[in-house]
């Protein structure tokens, strides 16, 4: 495991049928500081897949290196059969992750429903021309693109389409950041602790949501946890990094059994 | 004092509610279309007036420009006056005889006057003024994206210093381009410090006739108030677009709008070709009224002006940006003025225009402290700063019901 490799592809893993989005090898050097070691990862389609691990295991980072904000060191994204390795933070959206962030990043000067639109950036077709002229094409676009941030709006349970986001409460914000990420209409759904700061009924609530994203839109998920009850209820098959390295994967019952996973959360016990 | 500012607030936010926007949008039209004969009535000599508020609607252009780059977009540009300068020179090289070799003297006109009054042909490049101003914007525009590309990886105070260096770059450029552009060529494109001038005035596309300013100003006032008209609405389209949300999501996070599919390149670049596109606008309008183009004109302190109209009247918001047009290139042309016999009063001797921007400095310390976000904010900065939310939304059976609920989660 802690072995460098340099082979950016791993034949184990081509070819297994059904497989979304394939990480193999990713690995991201910050100086001296190995943040993410050779780990190999995928996400099957309508799969719910969780990464947990304890603080500064290296999931976010990873996340980020699979969205494109980063550029790993070493290792190869594939999505849907595409290489996006590296690739920048829009055109993978464009290719269909979206994702929200641990820290909330919304636009906060902007209505909810306007943040929702700018999720749906890249499916518009709007040219500036046409902006300008406001083209009935751009019109119904326009018209279309409101319908339906509204329509995300209620699909994640959000009441106040017109306040703008810094006002919202918190949870809310949470509930506003899936809207919006869904808005560019992904095939695979990065959550980044989406439950931090959230009561146990609006964690059910997002459990649901969840499931509902899979059975009803076909969309995978790809959550980041701390809350191991949301994390055990609701995932197919759960990854364990630590100090950057894969130390487990496999379906929830067997992950919580596994003593390496215990050791990184408790520590070592004598 | 803040219930008397509270009250006026409601009382103004009622007084618009009187009548539908575009109904405001007719009265204010009205009233600039009536401006001129207003002043007619009221003063004995309303020609400076008038010159002032043509200067007035040039800035106007240049600050909804800028207001794009700075306001929309969040880039701090403090070189504008490079936009300027570009614009005023594609008026001062298709509009005058700078260049009096081409078409072996015979000079070029498009939709203008090809002979003069004695009948000899008239050399130069000679465009009509209507032609001229968008072959100016576009240049611009080509130029603001030129110049914008080096700045797209710098933020906040870097990316300022960088706008500021071009801003005096390129009126050098122009200065030192006695022979040829760039060292290309021997062609004169500047005249040095003595700049180009006369320029051709303006005429309308289908006569030959020019108007007549700085004679008779109020043809010339409705071919800046025709301008400004047009870029106002060219402005509300494209802050209700999609690229008009793009400008607002990247000025808020960067990455977050990366992440949701904004091409952060495309969107900046944009941002810098339109605010520029809007500068060569108004430089080549500017450029014909004050019938020259001097390099003399193009300094540091004239995008700091520009600046300070988007921050004082409001940034982002369009109607701010144009008040903070009107006051300031008023202030700067009347109160300084005034302001001129007070130090001879006092005792000391110097000249109150050699300081226009300590007051102006002054003026924008004021506002930070007793207005930060502008005369005229925006409604999100409005929203940001004082919590007035638009409930129009939720009017209607289920109004309670869903408040109710939020504040259950």
């Amino acid at each position: 495991m802690t072995e460098q490799s340099t082979q950016p592809h791993d034949a184990a893993l081509d070819g297994g049928g059904g497989a979304l989005l394939e990480a193999s090898h990713i690995s991201k050097i910050f100086g001296g500081l190995v943040a993410v070691n050779d780990v190999t990862f995928r996400v099957p389609e309508k799969a719910i897949v969780s990464l947990i691990g304890p603080n500064g295991a290296g999931k976010t980072t990873f996340f980020n290196c699979l969205t494109g904000l980063y550029r790993p060191t070493t290792g190869r994204v594939v999505f849907d059969g595409q290489d996006i390795t590296a690739k920048r933070a829009d055109l993978v959206t464009r290719a269909g992750i979206a994702r929200t962030f641990q820290n909330i990043k919304l636009f906060r000067t902007m209505t909810s429903i306007e943040n929702v639109q700018v999720g749906m950036h890249s499916q518009l077709r709007s040219r500036v021309t046409g902006m300008v002229i406001r083209t009935p094409f751009v019109r119904r676009e326009e018209k279309a693109s409101y319908e339906r941030a509204r329509e995300l709006l209620r699909f994640v349970g959000l009441k106040r389409h017109n306040e703008l986001a810094m006002n919202l409460p918190y949870g809310d914000q949470r509930r506003l950041e899936i809207a919006r990420a869904l808005a560019s209409d992904p095939r695979l759904l990065l959550l980044d602790e989406p439950t931090a700061g959230m009561n146990p009924q609006e964690s059910e609530e997002l459990r649901r949501l969840m499931d509902t994203l899979r059975t009803e839109r076909g969309i995978s998920v790809l959550l980041i946890e701390h809350d191991m009850k949301v994390v055990m209820n609701v995932s197919d098959h759960i990854t364990v990094l630590d100090h950057g390295e894969k130390i487990a994967e496999g379906p929830p019952a067997e992950v919580r059994a596994n003593p390496r996973v215990i050791e990184a959360y408790l520590g070592s016990q004598a | 004092m803040s219930t008397a500012t509270a009250t006026l607030r409601t009382n103004a936010a009622g007084i618009r509610r009187l009548l539908p926007n575009w109904a405001w949008g007719l009265i204010f039209i009205g009233l600039a279309i009536l401006y001129p004969y207003i002043l007619d009535q009221l003063l004995a000599a309303p020609d400076d007036l008038l010159d002032a508020s043509i200067q007035t609607l040039g800035f106007m252009i240049m600050a909804l420009g800028l207001n794009i780059v700075v306001g929309f977009a969040g880039l701090l540009d403090l070189g504008y006056v490079a936009f300027y300068a570009i614009g005023a020179f594609v008026i001062g090289w298709l509009g005058s005889q700078q260049f009096p070799d081409v078409a072996g003297g015979k000079g070029i006109h498009i939709l203008t006057r090809a002979k003069s009054a004695f009948g000899s042909d008239v050399p130069g490049i000679h465009i009509n003024f209507f032609i001229v101003i968008f072959i100016a914007a576009g240049f611009t525009a080509i130029w603001g994206v030129i110049l914008g590309a080096p700045t797209l990886r710098l933020r906040g105070d870097y990316l300022a210093i960088v706008t500021l260096a071009f801003g005096e770059i390129v009126p050098r450029v122009f200065e030192n381009s006695t022979s040829g552009i760039f060292g290309i060529g021997h062609t004169d494109f500047s005249n040095g410090r003595q700049g180009i001038t006369p320029i051709d005035k303006i005429n309308l596309p289908w006569t030959t006739e020019t108007l007549r300013y700085p004679l008779e100003l109020k043809p010339v006032y409705y071919v800046g108030l025709f301008m400004v008209l047009l870029v106002i609405f060219f402005n509300i389209r494209l802050r209700d677009s999609r690229l008009g949300r793009a400008w607002i999501a990247v000025r808020e996070d960067e990455v977050a709008a990366a992440s949701m599919g904004v091409n952060l390149v495309r969107t900046k670049l944009w941002a810098y070709a339109i605010g520029a596109a809007l500068g060569g606008f108004a430089g080549a309008f500017l450029g014909t009224y004050n019938n020259t183009v001097n390099v003399d004109q193009f300094e540091f302190g004239f995008s700091v002006f520009i600046l300070c109209m988007v921050i004082i009247g409001g940034m982002g918001n369009i109607w701010g940006v144009m008040l903070g047009a009107v006051v300031l290139s008023l202030l700067n042309r009347y109160l300084l003025k005034e302001l001129n016999g007070i130090p001879d009063k006092i005792g000391l001797d110097f000249d109150v225009t050699s300081i226009n921007f300590g007051i102006f400095g002054f003026f924008l310390l004021v506002m930070m402290v007793l207005r930060p976000e502008g005369l005229l904010p925006s409604s999100r900065r409005k929203l940001e700063l004082h919590g007035e939310v638009d409930e129009t939304d939720h009017i209607g059976a289920e109004s309670d019901h869903e408040l109710y609920e939020v504040r259950q989660s």
